[in-house]
């Protein structure tokens, strides 16, 4: 099935990407510093805010990814659902009111403010470029795939048509073009799962019980197609042994507070009191949303069936938009498609203008300019590395075509919670944190999870094809082991290195993060 | 000032008290849930009514769990914490005149 031949598809397509050029149109006029490219001018509210952290979240891996998986595998899909949630709480609890008061465009504002701000910064920006480039990889490969079997376009055009798209926001609108495509596709994503959880329930008495005894029903026969016969409890695919469940569930949860594009949304809002209302409202429209695909994963088990979600290609993620069509038609199924692109958009711009802070604003004016650049300076490189990293995301996309690029989702979350999350939780907690605990820290975090995947099942086994013997390292997820590595190699080499100002500082950092700072409101206007 | 100093200690640790209580819960609330999954297979198996079973019920919670926590934490925040520093920085600037 496709919506090359579904004319209404196109038409949803076209009105979703003329509204948000319109947007971008706007926005390009209102960017005219640094404070508008990178932060949009800190103006967006909280409520605005937890909406596009929402859309900046809710990939297509989300949508899709779990809605099929739950279509094939039934209950294993939850663990994912509560996986990809559970960071939130952790984000809101301890990183974003010191985050909001502490820093200014990225998030290795705060671990450098302490330190010497070159080795820092030159290390973060290698931590952010290894989380960015994994999960652009990952949501490009995966756009291609979507939007050739959605739209019947060949893969290279899927992937140049949505770099093409992402790089005109990004370039010309910045954070104020990228925030709206976020907001605009959570409300058309909400939305479009909602009434299409409605249309399934309907034909069920609006009880999701009776939907799921009807699923478990089906399913018990190992004809219907189902990986698991019995889909209303754990299987045994998703989880293999109790380690790589702890793993995989650390690396969701810190994961999601190390994500650069995530942790960079908190600076668009005026104060931290925006930056905790915004979180508070992402996690409410997230937890409702991975609610709802699990009625969308069983309707789509029950009303399409998985033998047909097979046969469709794409390894299940055809089940939402399948979905769609046999509860509401072609014009529904249309529609889901566009949804299901301006996902893929928003989440890859949001990707692209995290990338480029750390290039221009981390490495170019802090690193190579030492922190002393002009307006227009900061502007134009900021632009510059933008669109350097969208034309990279399309060659990448490219260059993986037909890479099993599942397992780098993992990897990216994996990366974020060993590199980004114990440097940012040392720099704002722990008083004796120096530059070198900080620098050793977030490379012990990058290059240990890189080295470990590599060695490690996933690689080996499933990617390479090599036995069991080439495992060196047992573990799917390396994130138990280096998310605790990098906390114990901030902690020892900082102990071994110790830096009286770094310590000195730390009772004004303590009173910005309680109070912020005056001086970054003002730079808004 | 030195009063001032205190008070803000005060709600300092406070703060991050409550932030790492938050934060445990929710570790012991999902790893429960996922160490369920590893070794408590009936247990989440057992029907709880036709089409609902204890892991489906228990998934779900976790989720409602998370946004419960949030909503506890922002409530205490905005009308408990922010009151307070407020207070204290509104002294400050009364302190320094």
């Amino acid at each position: 099935m496709s919506a090359s031949n579904n004319p209404l598809a196109i038409l949803f397509f076209f009105v979703f990407v003329s509204a948000t050029l319109v947007i971008t149109y706007f926005a390009a006029k209102r960017t005219r510093s640094a404070a508008h490219f990178y932060a949009a001018g800190r103006s967006i509210t909280g409520f605005q805010n937890g909406l596009a952290l929402a859309g900046d979240y809710m990939s297509a891996a989300s949508f899709l990814g779990i809605a099929g998986l739950v279509s094939l595998n039934g209950f294993d899909g939850l663990i994912y659902s509560t996986g990809w949630l559970v960071g939130w709480p952790i984000i809101l609890f301890l990183i974003a009111e010191p985050l909001r008061n502490l820093g200014k465009y990225t998030f290795t504002d705060v671990v450098a403010y302490r330190l010497t701000q070159k080795p820092v910064r030159i290390a973060a920006a290698i931590g952010t470029m290894a989380v960015v480039l994994t999960y652009l990889i990952a949501q490009m490969v995966g756009a291609g795939t979507l939007i050739k079997l959605l739209f019947g376009l060949a893969y290279w055009q899927a992937v140049c048509l949505v770099g093409i798209v992402m790089i005109t926001y990004v370039l010309f609108g910045g954070m104020i073009a990228t925030t709206w495509v976020q907001i605009i596709k959570a409300g058309l994503l909400l939305g479009g799962a909602t009434t299409m959880a409605l249309l399934v329930l309907w034909q069920f008495g609006m009880n999701p019980t009776n939907l799921f005894a009807k699923a478990a029903e089906l399913a018990s026969d190992p004809a219907y197609g189902a990986q698991n016969t019995k889909v209303l409890e754990p299987g045994t695919k998703v989880v293999t042994g109790a380690w790589d469940a702890v793993s995989l569930g650390l690396a969701l949860m810190f994961g999601t507070a190390g994500l650069p594009h995530i942790l960079m949304r908190f600076y668009t809002v005026p104060n931290a009191k925006a930056a905790r209302v915004s979180v508070v409202w992402a996690t409410i429209w997230i937890g409702f949303f991975y609610l709802i695909t699990f009625i969308l994963g069983f309707g789509a088990m029950v009303l399409v069936g998985p033998k047909v979600i097979l046969a469709a290609g794409g390894g299940g993620n055809m089940a939402a938009p399948m979905l769609a069509n046999a509860v509401g038609g072609s014009a529904f199924f249309g529609f889901i498609c566009a949804v299901a692109f301006a996902t893929i958009l928003a989440v890859v711009a949001g990707l692209t203008l995290s990338g480029a802070a750390a290039l221009s604003h981390d490495l170019w004016v802090n690193v190579f300019r030492g922190g002393d650049a002009d307006e227009a300076e900061q502007l134009r490189v900021a632009r510059a590395s933008s669109l350097l990293l969208g034309v990279c995301a399309v060659l990448l996309g490219i260059a993986f075509e037909g890479q099993n690029v599942a397992y780098m989702v993992g990897l990216t979350f994996s990366i974020a919670a060993s590199a980004n999350f114990p440097a940012l939780m040392l720099a704002i907690f722990w008083r004796k944190l120096t530059t070198a605990g900080a620098v050793c820290s977030i490379l012990f975090g990058s290059i240990g999870t890189l080295v470990l995947i590599y060695l490690g099942p996933t690689i080996q086994i499933d990617l390479l094809k090599h036995g069991p013997d080439a495992v060196w390292f047992p573990l799917k997820n390396p994130c138990l082991v280096t998310m605790t590595g990098a906390f114990l190699v901030g902690i020892v080499v900082s102990l071994l290195s110790p830096e009286p100002r770094a310590e000195g500082m730390f009772a004004e950092t303590r009173d910005r993060v309680l109070v912020g700072a005056p001086d970054i409101k003002a730079v808004a206007h | 000032m030195q009063d001032l100093d205190a008070r803000l200690s005060a709600i300092a640790a406070k703060r991050w008290q409550l932030g790492l209580l938050l934060t445990a819960l929710m570790l012991a609330g999902y790893f429960g849930f996922i160490l369920l999954v590893a070794f408590g297979k009936p247990l989440l198996a057992t029907l709880l009514m036709p089409g609902l079973t204890v892991g489906i019920l228990v998934g779900a919670m976790v989720i409602l769990f998370a946004q419960g926590l949030t909503l506890f934490y922002v409530n205490w925040a905005n009308n408990t914490y922010d009151p307070i520093i407020n207070q204290i920085m509104a002294e400050r600037e009364g302190a320094k005149k």
